[in-house]
């Protein structure tokens, strides 16, 4: 038997926010290693929408400050472009998209409201549907699938270690600190332990008596064959988040999700799309009616997991004090270089130096009971039926 | 969940429980592909009584036969599959137990494409029973089913070289469904790849319709298939050209003019023969895309050509309704016969039939039949060697993935797409040699970092050979590249198409961009502080 592998920082985890947290750590000069059970970036992290503008979080002004920067830090092309048309086809989603641009402004980011003839001068696909919208001089959109490899190599460059198709079965804690993680394969001992595991974090925080209420779903998106290149790729709206990527393909999500149960011992789980496809097509035509005639190319399903109010949980514990966890429950990928960065900042100083992250304590859910997914109907529809 | 007063907590009503409209129509039992195959298992499933359709996406719209859909036409298909009434009578003309299907009551729907089966599983309970997406050239729509019975068939392996971006390369089942099938083929004089039964029984068809072929061309030192056939094609002009590849074709005003001929070995110069087309027949692939898709289980298996579903008896598949028949359960060397195909079907229908609890009208007798067994022969290795030989003769400057514009070095070196501009340094840059080090090559992770596979052709025209071109360089069996996924649409299909499948007014009401949790996008500075709840009522419904 091997003497067990050791690391100051364990990251469990390879989706982008343990990634971004093992890059930062590897910049700070600390001996870390990721451990994931499969490919880096593999599942929703690398299959999302790819937008970078949450206005909404704590991480905003740090994810703005980042993105433009990402390809220069990270040595590798993330296709990160600037600014988001968001347009409407209702008077309802008009206002809502309005009062959005408001809420971008009180942050201090300078954007316009759209007539629809506005919209259709500066989004060549639009039509007669659009009935205005707002330009965001903020935000943007990136490759998820590079910029999970960008992290993933930048890490490697620094001396950072990435571990795949290594499952991690359960943390180890001794003495009221966490020494390690026991993989398919052996122990890894560190000093430190980061857990990122998404839909895994729940089960994983358990085997160390740590409870992270999260329920998983599956979630879906559409994608085309490419098209000419807009002036702006960061273009959505109609109920719909996505992008046309640089290379031309308009890829699409939204809609409803479907709740599942994770099996209990971590076993790896299909990830099937549905009829979904047709509806989410459907409102992309409507939305860019000029691309009516493209052709659906594929389609794909990401499990994607939520904490009972949807807001992210970025933490240090206090007991085990050397234990940092994180989900960003579901909306992960742009904030991911900000994310990372707080991580950072955790292990290593003890605070994040760059924004209040209160409001993301663990503590937050002690008193949320056990069967507070079944409460919400946030469980597989087979056992909502059998019940 | 019972919360033990009886209380049922409904179902989030923003998840997809409860939103997908019932199909259009349902059947006891759906085959896909009207080959012999899938034709004789639909003929046997209307004779036992149970209702059953018939869908072929063939004669396919004169856009997708220039996309190469499902087939490799290669831009060699002429003007007359512009008219799509005379496409469908040849069609009928050349299958006559379509008649017999329409006699039966079976449903035959042609010209239109299966794009996805979805049935229950352990991550989607949301659908309204076992369905299979259709689509026409303008509408999509849901059929319902009790079982499936899938007869996609085999599609052409294609290799790529130096000039086969042009009109002019096809492939070997293309070339035959062109000719025979639909009299539509737009090439005069061929030179074909191969010397197995594929590639004899390609040179045959084209010569029985007065064409020229030049020469056969094999890798191997010697052909491969029958010498009797050999020797005759060698009595009509069929040049045997061994232990040589196709090094490029001749670029002309109208596709290809020629191939240029290289010895693998020895320094014998290399020989241009004019022609118009090249045929590839070097082998044929199970078409398992709607399978993988679906969620079948699939393995690869070289003594059947490639990916096939997993299956002892060859009929029945890891998903209890979904069932297998014809060439898409595994090709050998050998080409089935018409008889074979059919009592492929007829067992695949008999195992529905099992399956239903009823037996056939005579008995027990088709499933008596035994499989149809290949013969044993790994095919992987000589699709291999044709692979090695033409990098070592045509170099890594070569397109692997014509839609993405991938060559065989930027596959090699992972080099970022072309339209990114600049490649990453070369210090920086990772081999797939190096990252195999990290684990099993993956060709999901290649189509990530370098787009191949990712094109408008869904991986028909590049799959197997990026798959190859990737075991080569990172120096491993061909076995050890896990099968691409295959995802639905796996038929491209125009957005206004799809859009066509009714949506319930329950989908439309509780439509939300995202998850639907008004607490997700409360600002940050807001949470806790009266202007919380005004901003939660305001984003209950994006």
């Amino acid at each position: 038997m091997d003497a067990p592998l050791r690391a100051s920082v364990v990251v469990v985890g390879g989706g982008v926010s343990g990634l971004s947290a093992a890059w930062w750590l590897a910049r700070s000069g600390v001996d870390v290693l990721v451990v994931d059970k499969g490919i880096v970036g593999w599942e929703a992290s690398g299959r999302n929408g790819g937008g970078c503008t949450h206005y909404n979080s704590a991480l905003f002004h740090e994810e703005q400050r980042l993105w433009p920067l990402m390809d220069e830090l990270l040595g590798y092309p993330t296709e990160y472009r600037r600014e988001r048309i968001i347009f409407a086809t209702t008077e309802y989603h008009l206002n809502a998209y309005l009062r959005m641009g408001e809420e971008v402004g009180r942050h201090g980011y300078d954007w316009e409201a759209l007539d629809g003839d506005e919209v259709r001068r500066r989004v060549p696909l639009a039509g007669d549907s659009a009935l205005g919208g707002i330009h965001l001089k903020v935000g943007g959109h990136a490759n998820p699938q590079r910029t999970v490899q960008a992290y993933a190599w930048a890490i490697q460059d620094l001396g950072g270690r990435i571990l795949q198709h290594t499952p991690v079965v359960r943390l180890v804690a001794r003495g009221g600190k966490v020494t390690g993680v026991e993989t398919a394969t052996g122990l890894i001992e560190c000093d430190h332990v980061v857990v990122t595991a998404g839909p895994q974090s729940g089960r994983l925080l358990a085997t160390v008596g740590v409870r992270l209420p999260v329920a998983v779903a599956r979630a879906e998106m559409i994608v085309t064959e490419p098209l000419p290149l807009m002036p702006h790729g960061g273009v959505d709206g109609n109920g719909l988040y996505g992008r046309q990527t640089l290379r031309g393909n308009l890829a699409y999500g939204g809609g409803p999700h479907e709740w599942i149960d994770l099996p209990p011992d971590g076993a790896p789980l299909s990830r099937p799309t549905s009829p979904l496809a047709a509806h989410l097509a459907r409102r992309l035509a409507e939305l860019l009616p000029k691309a009516a005639h493209v052709r659906v190319i594929r389609s794909w399903a990401g499990l994607i997991e939520n904490t009972p109010d949807g807001r992210p949980v970025i933490d240090r514990l206090s007991s085990p004090e050397n234990l940092t966890i994180c989900t960003m429950s579901a909306v992960g990928f742009g904030l991911s270089p900000a994310t990372g960065h707080a991580i950072r900042d955790l292990v290593v100083d003890g605070r994040c130096s760059f924004t209040d992250l209160d409001k993301y304590r663990l503590d937050r859910f002690d008193g949320v009971p056990d069967d507070w997914a079944a409460d919400k109907g946030w469980v597989a529809a087979a056992r909502a039926a059998a019940a | 969940m019972d919360d033990g007063a009886g209380h049922i907590p409904a179902q989030d009503p923003r998840s997809q429980v409860g939103k997908f409209a019932p199909p259009r129509e349902r059947f006891d039992v759906v085959v896909i592909g009207a080959g012999p195959a899938g034709l004789a298992a639909a003929l046997e499933a209307a004779r036992a009584g149970l209702s059953v359709k018939l869908v072929d996406e063939n004669p396919v719209a004169p856009g997708l036969v220039g996309l190469d859909v499902p087939l490799l036409y290669g831009g060699r298909a002429d003007a007359s599959i512009g008219a799509p009434q005379r496409m469908l009578e040849q069609m009928l003309a050349t299958n006559p137990d379509l008649a017999e299907a329409f006699e039966l009551g079976v449903d035959v729907a042609l010209r239109t494409a299966a794009w996805s089966v979805f049935v229950e599983g352990d991550a989607l309970h949301a659908l309204p029973g076992p369905v299979v997406g259709l689509a026409d050239e303008t509408a999509a729509w849901l059929c319902g089913f009790d079982q499936l019975i899938v007869a996609s068939g085999a599609r052409d392996l294609v290799y790529s070289f130096d000039g086969a971006d042009q009109p002019g390369v096809v492939g070997a089942v293309a070339l035959t469904a062109l000719i025979e099938r639909y009299e539509a083929f737009d090439g005069r004089s061929l030179v074909v790849l191969g010397s197995d039964d594929l590639a004899l029984t390609a040179a045959e068809c084209a010569l029985a319709r007065g064409l020229a072929v030049a020469a056969l061309v094999e890798v191997a030192p010697a052909p491969l298939g029958d010498p009797f056939r050999i020797a005759e094609l060698s009595e009509r002009g069929v040049r045997m050209i061994a232990g040589s590849v196709v090094r490029s074709a001749v670029r002309g005003a109208f596709g290809v003019a020629g191939a240029v001929v290289a010895a693998v070995e020895g320094d014998r110069p290399d020989e241009t023969i004019a022609c118009d087309t090249i045929c590839l027949a070097v082998g044929r692939v199970p078409v398992v895309d709607l399978l993988d898709a679906a969620g079948v289980r699939v393995v690869l298996d070289g003594a059947r050509g490639g990916f096939v579903p997993d299956s002892l008896d060859r009929v029945s598949t890891s998903l209890p309704s979904i069932f297998v028949a014809g060439d898409c359960a595994g090709v050998g060397r050998r080409l089935a016969t018409l008889e074979e195909a059919a009592a492929h079907g007829r067992r695949a229908a008999a195992a529905v039939l099992a399956a239903r609890g009823l037996t056939l009208p005579d008995g027990d007798a088709a499933s008596t039949v035994p499989p149809p067994r290949p013969d044993g022969h790994d095919q992987l290795p000589h699709r291999r060697r044709w692979m090695e030989a033409l990098l070592s003769t045509g170099g890594t400057d070569v397109l692997v993935c014509p839609c993405e514009e991938v060559t065989r070095a930027e596959l090699v070196a992972v080099q970022p797409p072309r339209y990114l501009g600049a490649a990453i340094p070369e210090n920086r840059c990772r081999t797939l040699s190096a990252m195999a080090g990290e684990g099993t090559p993956s060709h999901d992770q290649m189509k990530r970092l370098t787009r191949v596979t990712m094109g408008p052709c869904q991986g028909r025209r590049c799959r197997e050979q990026v798959a190859m071109v990737m075991a080569i360089g990172a120096g491993v069996p061909v076995s050890g590249i896990p099968l691409a996924g295959y995802r639905a649409p796996v038929r491209p299909l125009p957005l206004a198409v799809l859009a066509t499948l009714p949506e319930t007014a329950a989908s439309e009401e509780q439509w939300d961009v995202w998850f639907g949790i008004p607490t997700q996008w409360v600002p940050y500075d807001a949470i806790g502080t009266p202007r919380e709840q005004e901003l939660i009522e305001f984003t209950m419904h994006m």
